[in-house]
Formats: structure tokens, C-alpha cells, sequence
């Protein structure tokens, strides 16, 4: 165990895999001088330009050779900055990566994992603040990954880079400096796998990525009222662990799904439809969404904020809930 | 086959054929007639409700595909356009799989599930068609880097429509391909149409070669309808890329015989241009290169006689193959999050 950052766990994950692989590299803009976060620090020196190749500001062209370099049997890790500009590259990843080994009649496999680092960051904007978590599990042949801790983004990371399936691995940038302890060496996570991050009897919460912090802040003011809320941190969300969900609620009788992303459309709705389908008779109170209003983020900071669900909503949600 | 010394040497010589190697080009013309006849019989297949998705033939540009493709190594790598039979046969794929494949059966290249637009076969290299205009230009691009990765010897070759080059993927993969100073052949088969909207009208400055020149792109221009050009080209630049040279750039200019799509009457043009366009037919040219070289009539008719049998059979063969079972329709899609195993 040693205390790392998040932006370190996923270094670490990199260069443990680059070493353990050959036919792993990492390829995007500014990577030589440790890519836009320092997510990348340090690696060129020990696995040269080769492997820890910049690129040009051609998301597309990232994108499409990566397929191009993964078909060919070479593993790469794809740096598209910021999930905003991703959005560049949108037909390299849909139409091309996740379709390419169905489409071909299992000829060929994709196997790279595209590092979209999403969420608010103060003051970034509409341009460079999104959580489109949402639209990737929409796509068949796509793992989505969104990791919350330190310990989870190396254990992930390694399992996306060792996985033979086109992965969307989405950091929060919020996150990067978070401190946590995290596993030496051999240390994969099972994508799909979820994660109790708080145990509790009275009211199950569904979360990802950043928005789990601010759920177990939540619980622990609710705590202090006698209401014990259990907090799952999804992990993944294609494959999402419908099992872990389903136990807690069969427990609870009650969810609420917490995201930053866009409420409208977005994967809550899907945990949501989820249980009520599969849950309903023993559901205690209505299931709850708490997501982002359908408004671009804007720069001021208390626009931000507004747009930001925080403890004190998923407070009074839950209160509601227990009340009703 | 004709033996170089058996042909009448005045006339070849007169044609400036003197070192053709009759025997090669006679094979280049039976691809260009398989690639023809599986074109037709595709359009058939069209009008019997065989083929169900839609297909771009390639009838007039034989001579782009059998001119570039005859000159790569089974483990060279091509990527191809959604108009990509005709490269697909030179690379050197199965007809009948082919067929089976318009045809959405069992045993296609794909097992049906891709058809014509997504047609690919990669044990000849073939890294697959593509139904985004430009789409392939990128994958090549990545291909090739792999290669660099590997310190591999293999080239890739990249073909794409005029059409492509008004997508970004063109700039952006071109720049790559310098930048790295990558193995690959890019190969501009200029038809005249973006769909069914003539390039020129939508093409700002001097076009595909001078926008290749413009990223430091060594670039030549042919005649696409005349074999032995592309042909030598291609050979040239080939040889030039394994020397290392980075990328290479081939402007092939030909003309689309058919619509854009077989369901296309192509209206937008008169039948005057499309007849005068016939008169320069690449199989018919290549015919007569054959019958200049002093290959006789009877070895010229086999060659399109075998092709025709060759094809008449897949089709048939084809016809006569099931359907995928369903259980494809959720295989190969992932391993993690199988549909399998869940799909909802």
C-alpha cells in the first residue's frame, strides 16, 4: 500500500502495464510533457517517444489510427484530453472501433482503451466541463469505466489496458489530486464489479465517478439523523453490476441515483427503469434521480454551483424518501 | 500462355511494350474481368432482391484495383471504401465468400453481418471496406503506425474516392503519415463523383495531389484506366516506401461507369459523357494492350470466360447458402458486457 493521487494511480497502472507489455503505448497531444493533468509524468523517460507518443491536436486521427494500430494487434491507450473534445473523434470511436469486430464477423478486435477525462472543474465552461457518461453505454461494443478513488483508477485502469474490448475510461478531473491508499503492483479490479463504499440499512445510493464524494458526505450528515444510507459506487457502467444494486435494494427498499451528468437521458434513468422493473413490489418510496438540469455549465462559479448536484439536495431527497 | 518470345516483336515494339510481361498482364486482365463480372452479377443479385443493402459498383475502375493491389504481399494491408469489390478481389478474397456476404449469408467474409459496405477479409490483408466517406484513411494511418511500432516490413495501402478528400480525416491522416514518416500508399481513386455531385464543383484549389504535395507528400498522377500506368506507378512508389521513404501519394484518374449506388440512374450526367466515357473502357484498353502484345485471341477470350464461370458459380453457390443463425446477431460484439450472456 502506499498514498497516492488518483492522477498517480492511473501513471502507475500505465507503467506497470507497458512493462508487463510491449504491445501497449499511450498516444495523444502533450504526452511527452506529461499530458494536460501530469497523468503521463515521468513516462516518457523510462519507455521512450515511441511508446509515449504526442500526437498532433487531430482527436480523429488519435482516434481512427489507434483502431487502426489496435487491429493490427498493438494495445494503445488513448489520451483525448478532455471528454468535450473527444467529441471530435466521435465516428473513430462509434462507427469504427465499437463496430469493427462485429461488423467484420469477429475478424478482427479493437483492443484500446480511450481515456475521455470528464466533469465540472471550476470555471472550465460548457467546452470542457461535460459528463457524457450517458451516451458511450449507449453503444453496443463499448466498456464504460468511471472511477471514484485512487486505488480503483490503477486496479481499472489495468483491467481496461488488459482488456480485448474497446473501453471508454472516464477520469474525473476533479479527482486528479485526491489522496488515497492504494494496492502495490498486481492490483485489477473486475470491470462490472461495483463497490459498497458506505454500508447502511435505510436507503440505497447509486453513484459514479466524482458525485460518490459527495453522496458519502451526504450520508454522513444523514448518519447523524439515524439514517443509514448505503452508498454503491458503480465503477462501471457497461457492464454495470445490476446484482450488487438489486441486493442492496431488496435490503433497503429504497434508491436514489446520484450523477453530475445531464438528468435527462442519462444512465440514471437506466438504474432507475432497472429496479422499478425488477424491484417494484418492494420498493418503500418512488425511485429518485438527482442529475444536472438540462442546461449547459456555465463559467460563473455560482452558475457552476447551480447546476452541481450537492449534499444538501441529496439531503433533503433522502429525508423526503424516509418521510414519505 | 503467350511466351514473351512468341509475339510478333514489331508490334509490340511499336507500342513501346517491348519488356511487358504478357503473362502478368494476361493475369491482371482475368482479375479486371472477375472484378467486372462480380460487379454485374452484385447489380443482378440487386434486381432479384438478393443483394438487400445497398452496393457501389466499381464497373470502369478495374484498373485502379488489379493496378494497385496485384503489386502487394499477401501480408501487405489494404483498407478500402464502401465502393471496395474490385480492391477486395485484387487483394486477393474469396469471390464466393464475397457473394455469400452481399448476399447476407452463412459463410460470407463476414458471416453476413456486414455486407457489401463493410466487406473485409483479414487473412489476405484486407483490413475492410468502410461505410464513412474518409473513415479509412484514419485506420491505415494506424495500421501503418503499428508497423513502425513493430519494425514490420509490411506496407499499407490506403485507397479512398475524390470524394474523401474533402473530409478532415484526409488532412489529419495525411499529416500523420508525414509526420511519422509512415509505410503507406495512399491512392486517390479519382471517379469524378462525390455521391452524385461532381468533385470539381466541391473541391476548392489544385485538388488531391497538390493537397498530398502540400504535407510534404511525394505525389503522382495517372491515367487510372490504364493498367500498365498504375501499374509501373504503383510499382515506383512501393519501392519507394520500402526504401523508407515514408508515404506516398497515387492520384488515380478514372470515370464511374455506373450511378453511385446500383439503385442510381445517374441523371445528373448525359448519356453522350457516359457513352464517350465507355470508349475508354480499362478492361477493353487492357484487351487491346493484350492483343498489341501478341497474346492470342483464344487465351484473351479464356480469361474472360473463366472469370464469368468463376463468378456465375459463386453466385449461384451463394444463392443456395443459408442464412446467419441468429445467435450471430448477438456474437462478436464484446467480451466484457457480452450480449450474450446479457444484452439488456
Amino acid at each position: 500500500m502506499a498514498k497516492l493521487t488518483y492522477a498517480e494511480a492511473s501513471r502507475q497502472a500505465i507503467a506497470e502495464e507497458m512493462r508487463r507489455d510491449a504491445s501497449v503505448w499511450a498516444v495523444g497531444e502533450d504526452l511527452g510533457r506529461g499530458g494536460v493533468f501530469g497523468q503521463y509524468k515521468g513516462l516518457v523517460d523510462e519507455f521512450g517517444p515511441e511508446r509515449i507518443a504526442d500526437a498532433p491536436i487531430s482527436e480523429a486521427c488519435i482516434m481512427g489510427a489507434a483502431v487502426g494500430a489496435a487491429m493490427m494487434g498493438t494495445r494503445p491507450v488513448v489520451e483525448l484530453r478532455f471528454s468535450d473534445f473527444a467529441l471530435c473523434a466521435v465516428d473513430e470511436l462509434v462507427n469504427q472501433a465499437a463496430k469493427a469486430r462485429f461488423m467484420f464477423g469477429g475478424q478482427g478486435r479493437v483492443p484500446l482503451v480511450v481515456r475521455e477525462p470528464i466533469g465540472m472543474w471550476r470555471s472550465s465552461a460548457a467546452q470542457h466541463s461535460q459528463s457524457l457518461e450517458g451516451w458511450y453505454t449507449h453503444i453496443p461494443g463499448l466498456v464504460v469505466i468511471a472511477p471514484s478513488t485512487p486505488a480503483d483508477n490503477k486496479g481499472l485502469l489495468k483491467a481496461a489496458i488488459r482488456c480485448d474490448d474497446p473501453v471508454v475510461y472516464l477520469e474525473h478531473k476533479n479527482l486528479w489530486p485526491l489522496e488515497g491508499e492504494v494496492p502495490d503492483g498486481e492490483h485489477v479490479v473486475e470491470i462490472g464489479t461495483a463497490r459498497v463504499a458506505r454500508a447502511g440499512r435505510d436507503l440505497t445510493i447509486v453513484s459514479w465517478s466524482a458525485a460518490v464524494r459527495t453522496c458519502l458526505a451526504a450520508a454522513e450528515t444523514l448518519a447523524k439523523e439515524g439514517i443509514e444510507a448505503e452508498v454503491i459506487d458503480l465503477r462501471s457502467l457497461w457492464p454495470w453490476d445490476k446484482a450488487a444494486v438489486l441486493a442492496s435494494i431488496a435490503k433497503t427498499g429504497r434508491l436514489m441515483v446520484v450523477h453530475e451528468a445531464v438528468q435527462v437521458g442519462g444512465f440514471g434513468a437506466e438504474v432507475s427503469a432497472t429496479v422499478s422493473e425488477t424491484l417494484h413490489r418492494k420498493l418503500k418510496s418512488p425511485v429518485k434521480r438527482l442529475g444536472a438540469p438540462r442546461a449547459p455549465i456555465a463559467y460563473a462559479p455560482n452558475l457552476e454551483d447551480r447546476v452541481r448536484v450537492g449534499p444538501a439536495q441529496i439531503i433533503g431527497t433522502a429525508r423526503a424518501m424516509l418521510h414519505e | 500462355m503467350a511466351a514473351k518470345g512468341a509475339r510478333p516483336p514489331s508490334k509490340a515494339d511499336r507500342a513501346g511494350l517491348r519488356n511487358l510481361d504478357a503473362a502478368r498482364l494476361l493475369a491482371d486482365y482475368r482479375t479486371m474481368w472477375r472484378i467486372r463480372a462480380f460487379e454485374e452479377a452484385a447489380l443482378k443479385g440487386l434486381e432479384q432482391k438478393l443483394v438487400l443493402g445497398a452496393i457501389h459498383p466499381s464497373i470502369g475502375q478495374e484498373a485502379v484495383a488489379v493496378g494497385v493491389c496485384s503489386n502487394l504481399g499477401p501480408t501487405d494491408i489494404l483498407l478500402s471504401t464502401h465502393r471496395g469489390h474490385g480492391h477486395t478481389i485484387a487483394k486477393g478474397a474469396d469471390t464466393l465468400a464475397m457473394m455469400r456476404e452481399l448476399f447476407g449469408r452463412e459463410g460470407g467474409t463476414c458471416h453476413g453481418k456486414g455486407g457489401s459496405m463493410h466487406i473485409a477479409d483479414f487473412k489476405v490483408g484486407m483490413l475492410g471496406a468502410n461505410g464513412v466517406v474518409g473513415a479509412n484513411i484514419l485506420i491505415a494511418v494506424g495500421a501503418a503506425h503499428a508497423v513502425r511500432l513493430k519494425k514490420g516490413k509490411e506496407i499499407v495501402t490506403c485507397i479512398f474516392g475524390d470524394g474523401a478528400i474533402n473530409r478532415g480525416p484526409f488532412l489529419e491522416g495525411l499529416n500523420w503519415a508525414g509526420v511519422w514518416k509512415l509505410p503507406i500508399l495512399f491512392v486517390c481513386e479519382d471517379n469524378g463523383f462525390a455521391a452524385t455531385t461532381r468533385t470539381r464543383a466541391m473541391t476548392a484549389g489544385e485538388g488531391p495531389a497538390a493537397r498530398a504535395e502540400s504535407f510534404g507528400i511525394p505525389a503522382a498522377t495517372v491515367d487510372g484506366n490504364d493498367l500498365l500506368a498504375v501499374d509501373e506507378t504503383v510499382r515506383r512508389l512501393l519501392a519507394e516506401i520500402r526504401a523508407g521513404g515514408g508515404p506516398r501519394f497515387l492520384l488515380c484518374k478514372t470515370y464511374r461507369l455506373t450511378g453511385h449506388t446500383g439503385a442510381d440512374a445517374a441523371g445528373y450526367r448525359s448519356k453522350e459523357e457516359v457513352e464517350t466515357a465507355w470508349k475508354g473502357d480499362p478492361v477493353a484498353r487492357t484487351r487491346d494492350l493484350l492483343t498489341t502484345a501478341g497474346v492470342s485471341p483464344a487465351e484473351i477470350a479464356g480469361a474472360e470466360k473463366a472469370a464469368r464461370a468463376e463468378i456465375d458459380n459463386a453466385f449461384e453457390a451463394a444463392k443456395a447458402s443459408p442464412f446467419p443463425p441468429l445467435s450471430r446477431a448477438f456474437a462478436d460484439v464484446q467480451d466484457v458486457g457480452d450480449p450474450q450472456r446479457e444484452a439488456y
